[in-house]
């Protein structure tokens, strides 16, 4: 079937969206949410797993508590309540990647509920209003053997190693978030932002999308524009990258649209998000997929946190993400564009940490968002997993201010750096980055310059105060870099006077 | 206490992939019926005063510390498949034809 895709802008013109979001955060725990094995990422197949997460018979799950501790943390970050007594509930399906044939969730007792989030986008602030946010425990990884492209479809059987199966999750689950209009796409792809830099700095996740510890699922509909009733929604499943997020609401407004202007019905399913052109595509198998017979856990006792100890943790909250960042920006001064740039580059908390050692915010900025990005993206890392820590920033920063070294001595400085060639002073003793600072050679370098230049030198004389970089262009070659360029200039205008 | 249909129990085999023929049907349903009547009479028994419950003792609260314990080596964990391949569970395909 050939979609017929409607253009963004008539989109909005005609219909009303509504955003719905479902959040995984796989927990960063020691062990997984109900035995004692091993919840780290990349083991060798099947190392990680006991009785209890393959489901033989006679395992007994035990809840792990600092699951529930993260859990609820997270439910107070997004202003939910905290159930005051709740159990776990079987979601009965029958598939291979979880071995006990349920899923141990949560289902009308989630340990949070009624919270919300602010996120602001171009300006204006979107109240998303959370539903709940409930325990429970990831899937096991299964590969398919046979057919064209190792996709399940078509083929022969497939292979199931279980290291992941009982990781513990957290869903994180909205209300309907309507009037959103034009801006619904960067409203979801804030909220999933919002809620990563939420998990992020309660430490819980490891929060990484392009590993799936964070992982989304984007429910979209449409209604006639100004009607007021909720349309029958798509569900795209583990959408897991922030501009992913984004494309992938376009496109199920472009397809939506495309359905109900065509007088069809939109058909309320899952879909698969596809990275290389942004399209969905039909995803769910089973008619009965929906039907999981919910009962409570009869081997799990229910989780009654005391008032006292969810009193306890809320006193452990980070400062709110948006909070910070309003604060950090009247401190540091930037501009808002700065400051969008500075987040958008995943640098906020290092630019944070290296005025903390010292810098001035906006050479702690410029460093950060020129050279060492520039660097990352060349090695093809974030900024925060360069070698270079916020201290030798700082401390290179310091050397520049001391005029021990210019900025693009500063820029060797970091290559060594990067190369683990030792502190910044030694680097520079290694390499004779040190500016040259014996004003004989420096006098030397600038007579010849003017020797060598007699037209600009002239041009100077007569008052063309302009002129003078060229010659200083001259004296730093000849120093080779190696010169503090105010000093030269200075020197300069002295010998020209 | 509304009776079980055929048709339900028909399902639930289906959900529960239990493989039952017409003759089965009518035999299990009528017996699943006696079944649910049989416990719906402690609803008859239990007032108000005592709460519906899904575990037998009152207890509440209790975890386990995250600290790893020794589980199963990956030859041990793949002792009971019926097959395994790369180290990994070999199960039949997943989705069928009609699906």
């Amino acid at each position: 079937m050939t979609e017929v895709l409607v253009p963004f802008d008539e989109v909005v013109e005609k219909f009303d969206p509504a955003l719905g979001l479902e959040i995984h955060v796989e927990l960063n725990t020691n062990t997984k949410m109900f035995c004692g094995c091993p919840a780290v990422f990349g083991g060798e197949p099947n190392t990680q797993v006991c009785p209890t997460c393959l489901g033989l018979p006679g395992a007994m799950p035990v809840v792990n508590g600092k699951a529930v501790e993260s859990a609820i943390r997270i439910g107070l970050a997004l202003n939910c309540e905290i159930a005051e007594w709740c159990r776990f509930a079987r979601k009965n399906y029958f598939y291979p990647d979880m071995p006990k044939n349920f899923q141990t969730s949560q289902y009308d007792e989630p340990i949070a509920f009624e919270g919300y989030l602010d996120v602001d986008v171009e300006g204006e602030t979107f109240r998303i209003e959370i539903e709940r946010a409930h325990m429970e425990e990831d899937t096991g990884k299964s590969s398919h053997v046979g057919g064209s492209d190792g996709r399940i479809h078509g083929a022969d059987y497939s292979l199931v190693d279980y290291n992941r199966a009982g990781i513990p999750l957290i869903e994180i689950v909205t209300k309907p978030i309507l009037g959103t209009g034009d801006k619904a796409p960067l409203v979801a792809k804030a909220y999933v932002s919002a809620i990563r830099d939420l998990i992020v700095a309660l430490g819980v996740s490891d929060a990484r999308m392009d590993q799936g510890s964070i992982r989304a699922d984007v429910n979209l509909s449409l209604a006639p524009k100004g009607s007021g009733v909720l349309g029958t929604r798509s569900e795209t499943k583990n959408v897991n990258s922030l501009r992913s997020v984004e494309r992938a609401v376009r496109f199920e407004m472009a397809r939506h649209a495309g359905i109900l202007l065509g007088g069809g019905a939109v058909l309320q399913e899952t879909r698969h998000f596809h990275e290389n052109d942004g399209s969905t595509s039909s995803g769910r198998e089973k008619s009965d997929a929906e039907d999981y017979r919910y009962f409570p856990e009869p081997d799990l006792v229910p989780v009654a946190p005391s008032r006292e100890w969810v009193e306890e943790l809320r006193a452990t909250l980070p400062e709110n993400p948006a909070t910070k960042r309003v604060r950090l920006q009247g401190e540091w001064g930037f501009t808002d564009l700065e400051m969008r740039d500075t987040v958008g580059a995943g640098a906020l908390d290092l630019v944070e940490q290296t005025v903390a050692a010292g810098a001035a915010p906006q050479a702690a900025r410029k460093w950060w968002l020129t050279e060492l990005a520039r660097r990352a993206n060349d090695a093809g890392v974030e900024l925060t997993e360069l070698s270079v820590t916020p201290a030798q920033v700082a401390a290179v920063q310091a050397l520049v201010d001391a005029k021990t070294i210019n900025d693009k001595l500063a820029r060797q400085v970091f290559d060594g750096l990067l190369a683990g060639e030792g502190t910044p002073e030694e680097i520079i003793a290694a390499r004779g980055l040190a500016v040259v600072s014996d004003e004989g050679a420096l006098s030397a370098a600038v007579d010849k310059a003017i020797a060598e230049n007699p037209d600009i030198a002239d041009k100077i004389r007569d008052g063309k105060v302009a002129a003078a970089g060229a010659l200083i262009g001259a004296v730093m070659k000849e120093m080779r870099g190696q010169a503090d360029a105010g000093r030269v200039r200075e020197l300069v205008l002295e010998k020209l006077a | 206490m509304s009776q079980l249909t055929r048709d339900e129990v028909a399902h639930l085999a289906d959900l529960a992939r239990i493989d039952l023929d017409d003759a089965e049907l009518d035999h299990l349903a009528p017996q699943l019926n006696v079944i649910l009547e049989a416990v719906a009479s402690i609803s008859g028994v239990a007032g108000d005063d005592v709460p519906p419950t899904s575990h037998p003792i009152p207890l509440t609260n209790v975890f386990r510390d995250d600290v790893v314990v020794p589980g199963l080596t990956a030859e041990q964990a793949l002792s009971g498949a019926p097959e395994a391949e790369d180290q990994r569970f070999r199960v039949p395909r997943i989705l069928g034809d009609e699906q």
